[in-house]
């Protein structure tokens, strides 16, 4: 186990450098740059920028250089410094601008995860294990609901529900008092507050799809020859469906985490948009849109870096579960 | 010209034994049914035999006659729908009292004290039936700790006792692997292994050598033997092959369709097989020292519809025998001491 981990990590390394790579590439993919950009706009609005400013500009922010010096300044600064270079549009360090907001989306993101596994993992071990009883159909039907209304749909109803019953403004995720405010024990518990809106609407869609696929699962392997080899040792229906079935269904979960990471923060951007969440999804849109190369890249880059650390950590706990993947290497 | 059964090796193995020694398992009229929206399939319908202690019965019948479905019964493992829907199965305990097992809570206490531990049932398929998650040692230890309450440390070392039985001469190895780190001849010795863990007084092996190649199989046989002369366990040995009843049993039973058509020793089976379904399973038997060219000759015909038994002698739509109304109602009957026979013409087809 301690040799698979460790021959992981290391492969890691290079996939990370590639990731790297890539967001930075795909950032200066499309014509232009931030500051013929910024020229457009503000010539759209009659204003005229010089060519010799923007080629001070251009020296400043490092622009005239050949790619690869400022891939190897970028890179460098980020992995020496923890500097991920000037935010175009928003004339601030980038880390400043982004680290709250990949915080507040790791949190979202994880607190939904953990939500929609609770949820989904018992309904539909109880669901196997009592097929076509009168709750497996109930289920059933919530499920079908769940994965036929869009999350934002719901965003919205919710908000609508709380806005005009109760008065309560939903969006966000402080209170207008907190949203500025340094981080406090109140500010937490404040996060906490609004926290579970987002996550129960983001879950209650996924939750939807892990039932039917737990469900599956757990159906396939309660009927495999090795369970009923077990049953007929004598060991009691409960351990026959924990100890065995239930461990290798749970093997899809895990493999799927590696893109859950990320798969929420983007399915999340809506959501975050409707409900105004100042999570990472909104910012990177909008960072996109304006060629905001920086913070754009250091999203790109730290999205690349969840989904390989998503992906690693799935790929450990498996081989953790099931031996038939580390011995067979 | 040579006769049926001349080159039929009966019982290699060693020479099959009366079965004079007391009763483990009291099989009477069982009956089992599957209840589904398409009729009701009778997979058993009124089998019984005896198992005995230190001897070997075998089942033995074309796939799908109710072999499996028989042995499932007295574990209360069959798969839904099905059910046990008459009969007795009287097991007889170590203490010498007995007990019903028809009727039992398939999910009680009772009959899971029995399964693995004085009844052991070995599948067919040795991967398949053990868990491929966990480790050989993990899936011993587990039965030995739930029927022997032994601790941690004591059933490693039955297990250990147990593997080197089986002819795992290095336990520790093999205790440490999981299935799919092992041959298919040692992972079915493991698969005996887990067996005999709690000493049965019962194994059901249901086709315990169907799925290896014939020097293993042979090993295997030799191997189960032997296991029966020390721990003088009953067996009920499932196979839809005649050769392998040659070489380990005692007794056999003959089913087609869910019922039992002869009951015979297996020299009496061999020698003067009175059903014309049995004489048909000999004729289809690969023998030694036939010619290469000689084409083995099929069981004319299909076997019916589970669901539409045929009325009357169920195999009257393949017998070479069947003669109107004589046939409609075959008895059981005893037609040799020990040897029973369902057919209205036992005794003048051959
Ligand atoms: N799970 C099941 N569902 C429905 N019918 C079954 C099931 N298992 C067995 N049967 C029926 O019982 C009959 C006997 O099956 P089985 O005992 O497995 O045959 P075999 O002699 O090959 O072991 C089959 O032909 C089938 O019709
Ligand atoms: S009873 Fe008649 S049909 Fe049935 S096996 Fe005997 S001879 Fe054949
Ligand atoms: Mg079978």
């Amino acid at each position: 186990m301690l040799a698979y981990t460790l021959k992981r990590l290391l492969l890691s390394i290079p996939t990370l450098f590639v990731i790297s790579l890539l967001s930075f590439v795909l950032i200066q993919l499309p014509p232009g740059d931030f500051l013929s950009t910024y020229a457009a706009t503000l010539a759209s609005m009659g204003e005229q920028v010089s060519g010799d400013t923007l080629v001070l500009l251009r020296e400043a922010y490092g622009l005239d250089q050949p790619m690869y010096i400022q891939y190897l300044k970028w890179i460098g600064g980020i992995v020496l410094r923890g500097d991920f270079g000037l935010s175009l549009e928003w004339r601030q360090p980038v880390a400043s601008l982004i680290w709250e907001r990949m915080g507040l989306t790791i949190a979202l993101t994880l607190s939904t995860l953990v939500f929609t596994w609770l949820l989904a993992i018992p309904i539909g071990i109880y669901s196997a294990t009592n097929q076509y009883s009168l709750l497996d159909y109930v289920f059933t039907t919530i499920g079908f609901i769940g994965l036929g209304v869009p999350g934002f749909m719901l965003a919205l109803v919710v908000m609508w529900v709380s806005f005009s019953y109760f008065g309560a403004d939903v969006g966000g995720l402080f209170s207008d008092g907190y949203k500025n405010a340094p981080w406090s024990f109140g500010r937490v518990l404040d996060l906490l507050s609004h926290l579970w809106i987002p996550m129960a609407i983001l879950g209650m869609e996924g939750s939807a799809g892990l039932i039917r696929t737990m469900r599956a699962n757990v159906l396939d392997e309660l009927h495999k020859p090795y369970v009923t080899a077990a049953r007929a040792r004598g060991l009691d229906e409960t351990v026959l469906t924990y100890e065995y079935p239930v461990q290798v269904a749970l093997n899809p979960f895990i493999s799927t985490l590696g893109w859950a990471l990320p798969g929420l923060v983007n399915g999340g951007t809506i959501i975050s948009v409707t409900l105004s969440l100042p999570t990472a999804g909104p910012l990177l849109l909008r960072a996109l849109q304006s060629q905001d190369m920086y913070l754009a890249g250091a999203f790109i880059l730290l999205l690349g870096s969840l989904t390989i650390f998503g992906t690693l950590m799935s790929d450990l706990l498996l081989a953790w579960i099931d031996p038939r993947i580390r011995l067979d290497e | 010209m040579m006769t049926s059964t001349d080159a039929v090796r009966v019982g290699t193995t060693s020479a099959p034994r009366a079965m004079d020694t007391p009763v483990a398992l009291d099989v009477n009229d069982l009956r089992t049914h599957f209840t589904m929206p398409g009729g009701t399939v009778r997979a058993v319908d009124g089998v019984s035999y005896r198992l005995h202690r230190g001897r070997t019965l075998g089942i033995v019948g074309e796939s799908g006659c109710g072999k499996s479905v028989t042995a499932q019964s007295i574990l209360g493992i069959v798969p839904r729908p099905g059910k046990v829907v008459s009969g007795s199965m009287m097991l007889t305990r170590g203490d010498g009292s007995t007990l019903e097992l028809a009727g039992l809570d398939p999910k009680g206490k009772v009959i899971r004290s029995v399964r693995g531990n004085e009844i052991a049932y070995i599948f067919q398929e040795p991967m398949s039936a053990l868990s491929p998650i966990h480790t050989i040692g993990h899936q011993i230890t587990e039965v030995i700790r739930l029927h022997t309450g032994a601790n941690r440390d004591q059933a490693r070392e039955r297990a250990e006792t147990v593997m080197r039985q089986v002819g795992l001469p290095r336990p520790d190895e093999v205790l440490g692997r999981y299935p799919h780190q092992l041959s298919g001849g040692m992972r079915q010795r493991a698969v005996i292994g887990i067996a005999l863990a709690c000493n049965p007084s019962i194994l059901i092996a249901d086709e315990p050598t169907t799925a290896l190649d014939v020097t293993t199989e042979a090993v295997i046989l030799d191997l189960v033997r032997s296991l029966q002369d020390t721990t003088g366990m009953a067996i009920q040995f499932i196979t839809h092959n005649l050769g392998v009843i040659a070489e380990i049993a005692d007794e056999v039973v003959v089913m087609y369709m869910g019922r039992q058509v002869e009951r015979a020793s297996v020299t009496d089976l061999f020698l003067r097989p009175q059903h014309p379904y049995t004489q048909a399973l000999l004729r289809s038997m690969p023998r030694l020292g036939k010619r290469a060219q000689a084409r083995l000759e099929a069981i004319e015909g299909m076997v019916p519809d589970p669901f539409s038994v045929p009325v009357g002698c169920a195999f009257h739509t393949r017998c070479r025998h069947y003669v109107p109304v004589r046939c409609d109602q075959p008895e059981y009957v005893e037609v040799a001491p020990g040897h029973w026979v369902r057919c209205s013409r036992a005794g003048e087809v051959a």
